[in-house]
């Protein structure tokens, strides 16, 4: 398979060379579409339903960049990428943006020649067990077997939490989430471990969610953000800002409800200008005025679309914790919009 | 006298190269050779540019630097401090041990059904025919993923073993298949003569006595036998050598195991999974068994093909000798196939050393799990990596041609 990717890689590479460093937003705009690299397959993040349509939190940034730069949320092609293409698949042009809950790390941002334009879910790695096996913390799994995603920076994590712990274990690499799910339910592995988000949303998938616990330790750092090729700023610019009109809107109030209520001109000079009534921000980054406003009528807020893909309301049911606002004592906080 | 003048000389002209059939030839080749030479060419600038333009370059460094994952079943000592070079390593050894003890499994079974087809007795040939077709139709990749499935789905959790426990071990409660792992005795030696440390990875004294053991004795075994032989041929009576044969061949092995105190530690229960024993993946059982089964329903094709190349008339004539039918095969038929069968079997062991970079489906880590997989994951050093892991297969693969082909030298027909 990485073989392909490769050879794809060197024949595309050879085909659009000399274009591949011409504007995607150009590229985009003549495609008449946007190609987003998305999770093969993780409920409430990215996951087709029985229709093939796809819907999650991460798939909500691919709409909100197809609405804001196309004008139409439903104009993007889902580009289903495993842990180990993913990269791969975004450096070599198949993708425009990868929303595929990917950690932002020094490494991946300088040496892989990626951007990463921000972060949409603060998450850590965590494990999830069978309550039958009476573990109740991450300290008891020395011997154990675990099941690991390959090509993840929890892979590392893992290596170097049982190493700090002086604990021995024994791991199973894994290609995908889905393979992951069966080789644990199967009883191959003791412990699975990934971003405690998505262990959350492998258990909702469970036919007994109830028979597994997500272990109370969270044993890394993974800020989760959309990334973007190296060098083109202006693609970039777009696709950071486009995520913090999201965030922004949940912190002015403006929802998918009040929005064109809003847009018709507002007490808040910011929301004028984050609406395009007012100023011209969106000619700055080549773009129309009401880019925001579109962006933001994809799938709402940052908050709803939280709450409709993965909040508590849903089988996922996490609770905002750090992915609440900078005003409600969470870590999300955008630069002004002026 | 008559002179004799030389033919006209004519001139080299340019339209020679085309209609000239002493020249044609070498003009397409020059032609073709320069095409190859531009493809070639345009490749690898294109790579180089495309390099350049994201910033890239292309260097190998990155096998200096930690690896930081770490590694199921290693052969050679790893942990997540070390390099990815060793990472590499590890790899390969893993490749190298599923490639090696699935070609021989693959030739046992192969040479086994491959001869019990031709036999005579209906259901062994229709039996020996109807695993030949299931094994050599279906792609390999099922066969591991079924074979992986069966273990993981069928065989006990490791909880399993525990006092009151539905499962027990088997062969004298000495070993546990699991849905895990295959936990297996592991050899002991109480005097054990300790490692050599060769600079990259330690060689077990042990290991290398025992060898030198067996192979001193199956030599002094042959010495045995070519001495029966002349004493045959000067006196027309073989003497007997069974049980001299015999304890050379064992004797040798036994006593030096006895030497270093040879000792058994066996598996047992301890937290989470058995310890005390080794523990043999599924994933390496699945790829293993997987690929013998169906490389050796090739080789049946192979040795079948090659029993039946050789006459009929061979048989008869070793029977009028006065052979019995096993020294038949072994004297007569045997050594004339091998002619036929080694060179298409050199070819069924490339391709199930190549095959056995599929164990990425069953998560067994080798070369194309370990520095094909996460090192050129963790690196993102797409370019370097692949085509590092292309060359270690090319030579591989030559080696092992290259060692198969100079064992058909020896059997092949010698012209005198």
């Amino acid at each position: 398979m990485k073989k392909s990717v490769f050879f794809g890689t060197l024949a595309a590479a050879g085909l659009v060379a000399g274009f591949a460093a011409a504007g995607t937003l150009d590229d985009v705009k003549a495609r008449g579409e946007l190609n987003c690299g998305v999770n093969t397959g993780l409920v409430g993040f990215a996951a087709p339903d029985a229709n093939g349509n796809w819907s999650g939190f991460d798939v909500a940034i691919c709409k909100a960049v197809a609405a804001a730069v196309l004008g139409d949320p439903t104009k993007v092609k889902y580009v289903p990428t495993s842990g180990q293409t993913r990269f791969t698949a975004l450096a070599s042009g198949e993708v425009d943006v990868l929303a595929r809950n990917s950690t932002w790390t020094f490494l991946r941002d300088n040496d892989l020649k990626l951007d990463f334009v921000g972060v949409n879910y603060y998450d850590g790695q965590g494990f999830m067990v069978p309550k039958a096996l009476g573990v109740s913390s991450a300290k008891e799994l020395d011997g154990a077997t675990i099941c690991i995603q390959t090509g993840t920076t929890t892979e590392l994590n893992l290596a170097d939490f049982f190493k700090a712990n002086n604990m021995s274990y024994s791991p199973i690499a894994i290609d995908s989430n889905a393979e992951g799910e069966q080789q644990y339910l199967a009883g191959a592995c003791d412990a699975y471990t990934t971003d405690a988000s998505g262990l959350a949303a492998t258990r909702a998938a469970f036919a007994n969610p109830a028979d597994h616990i997500i272990l109370p330790e969270i044993i890394s750092k993974e800020p989760l953000g959309p990334a973007v090729r190296h060098g083109d700023n202006q693609w970039g610019d777009i696709v950071r800002w486009t995520l913090n009109a999201l965030i922004a809107a949940e912190e002015y109030g403006i929802t998918s409800a009040n929005i064109e209520e809003l847009s018709k001109g507002s007490a808040n000079p910011e929301i004028d200008r984050l609406l395009g009534t007012s100023g011209d921000l969106g000619p700055m980054f080549g773009l129309d005025n009401l880019w925001a406003k579109r962006a933001i009528l994809a799938s709402g807020n940052y908050g709803e679309i939280f709450a409709a893909t993965i909040g508590e309301s849903t089988p996922i049911g996490l609770a905002r914790g750090l992915n609440a606002q900078w005003t409600q004592g969470g870590l999300l906080y955008t630069p002004p919009f002026r | 006298m008559a002179i004799v003048s030389d033919p006209p000389k004519q001139s080299f002209r340019l339209s020679q190269l085309l209609y000239d059939t002493r020249y044609r030839s070498m003009t397409i080749q020059v032609v073709v050779l320069m095409l190859f030479m531009a493809m070639a060419a345009w490749l690898i600038d294109n790579t180089i540019t495309n390099l350049a333009a994201r910033g890239k370059d292309f260097n190998f460094s990155f096998l200096g630097i930690r690896a930081g994952y770490d590694i199921g079943q290693r052969l050679v000592a790893y942990d997540s401090d070390s390099t990815h070079a060793r990472a590499l390593l590890v790899g390969l050894l893993n490749t190298l041990l599923v490639a090696f003890l699935g070609c021989i499994v693959a030739t046992v079974i192969g040479v086994f059904v491959g001869v019990l087809r031709l036999s005579k007795n209906w259901l062994v040939a229709r039996l020996m025919t109807l695993y030949v077709e299931i094994f050599r139709n279906v792609p390999v990749l099922l066969w591991i993923l079924i074979i992986y499935a069966v273990f993981t789905e069928a065989a006990p959790l490791p909880n399993a073993f525990r006092e009151g426990g539905t499962a027990s071990m088997i062969l004298f409660d000495s070993v546990a298949i699991t849905n895990r792992y295959t936990a297996v005795p592991d050899p002991l030696f109480s005097r054990s003569l300790g490692n050599i440390d060769i600079g990259i990875f330690l060689i077990s004294s042990d290991l290398l006595a025992i060898i030198a053991a067996v192979v001193a004795g199956w030599y002094a075994s042959r010495l045995v036998l070519r001495r029966a032989t002349a004493v045959q041929f000067a006196t027309g009576l073989r003497p007997v050598t069974w049980w001299k044969t015999l304890a050379l061949l064992t004797l040798p092995g036994v006593l030096t195991l006895w030497a270093l105190g040879f000792h058994l530690g066996y598996p047992s229960l301890r937290g989470f999974n058995f310890a005390g024993g080794i523990n043999v993946s599924n994933s390496f059982m699945a790829l293993w068994l997987a690929l013998s089964l169906y490389t050796g329903a090739f080789i049946a094709e192979i040795v079948r093909a090659g029993v039946l190349a050789i006459s009929h008339g061979q048989t008869e004539a070793a029977h009028a000798l006065g052979l019995r039918p096993g020294r038949t095969m072994s004297l007569v038929i045997l050594p004339q196939a091998l002619r036929v069968i080694i060179p298409p079997l050199i070819s069924q062991f490339l391709n199930l050393t190549k095959n056995s970079s599929l164990a990425i489906a069953t998560g067994y880590l080798d070369l194309r799990g370990t520095l094909g997989g996460i090192t050129l994951n963790q690196t993102g050093r797409e370019l370097e990596t692949v085509l590092l892991m292309m060359l270690i297969y090319l030579v591989l693969s030559l080696l092992i041609s290259g060692a198969m082909n100079i064992y058909n030298a020896s059997v092949k027909l010698k012209e005198r």
